[in-house]
């Protein structure tokens, strides 16, 4: 089981803040896949690569990185801290 | 190294007096406070800004660990607040302190530059009750190659 977590927009479009789930997915753009076929919630969210970042274990990472070691993965658009 | 994520209203000036009564044989403290633009420019309500609990204490950490390795300075503070804040009140503030000016402007220059964009903090303006997700500036995944 990995945990997703999602913030700001993402959240908010998808309706949860987390969820836990099981995948066959490898990296994050295979989950990314997987997720969009799922719902149109999140076909809509993760239509545009550039409007979002990904984090494995609270950790910032690209769209190729494998999910293999993953508990907890979070999507988020650009941050805006400051 | 001084790091607070909190949703509590600071105070900068006994922030400041606070951290440079801790120091010894200083030469230059700089200061930075970013604060919720007030209502006269454009009618905000309230600003409400999320972030990643656990994560956003690693990142701050990171960020001025680095900021350390590449400026000589003697310390370092930094406030960022979450949840909800009314215009005027501070949103959260970095304090540096070095030997010399150049160190101190710059590592303060630094760490604002990387918090702004890698510091998981995501900011919502209500105006007139409505809310609207602030997006990134342009220019701030572009400061970050100056360095």
């Amino acid at each position: 089981m990995i945990d997703l977590i999602y913030f700001s927009w993402i959240r908010e479009r998808i309706g949860k803040s987390s969820e836990s789930i099981e995948t066959r997915a490898t990296t994050i753009i295979e989950l990314i896949e997987e997720l969009k076929k799922k719902d149109v919630r999140y076909s809509e969210v993760f239509s545009d690569l550039g409007s979002f970042r990904v984090a494995i274990n609270q950790e910032l990472t690209n769209f190729d990185a494998s999910i293999i070691e993953a508990k907890e993965i979070a999507f988020f658009p650009p941050m805006t801290g400051g | 190294m001084h790091i607070s994520v909190q949703s509590e209203f600071f105070d900068f000036s006994k922030e400041v007096e606070n951290f440079s009564s801790k120091l010894d044989n200083i030469g230059a403290l700089v200061t930075f406070t970013g604060i919720v633009r007030g209502q006269k420019s454009k009618n905000l309500d309230y600003m409400l800004i999320e972030h990643y609990p656990g994560m956003t204490e690693t990142q701050i950490k990171l960020i001025v660990e680095e900021t350390f390795k590449r400026w000589k300075i003697c310390d370092a503070l930094v406030i960022h607040r979450y949840g909800k804040l009314e215009p005027g009140e501070p949103i959260m503030m970095v304090a540096t302190a070095a030997q010399h000016r150049k160190e101190a402007f710059e590592a303060a220059e630094y760490l604002m530059d990387y918090l702004k964009s890698r510091a998981p903090f995501w900011k919502k303006e209500v105006l007139n009750g409505e809310g609207n997700w602030v997006g990134a500036a342009s220019g701030d995944e572009a400061a970050l190659s100056r360095w």
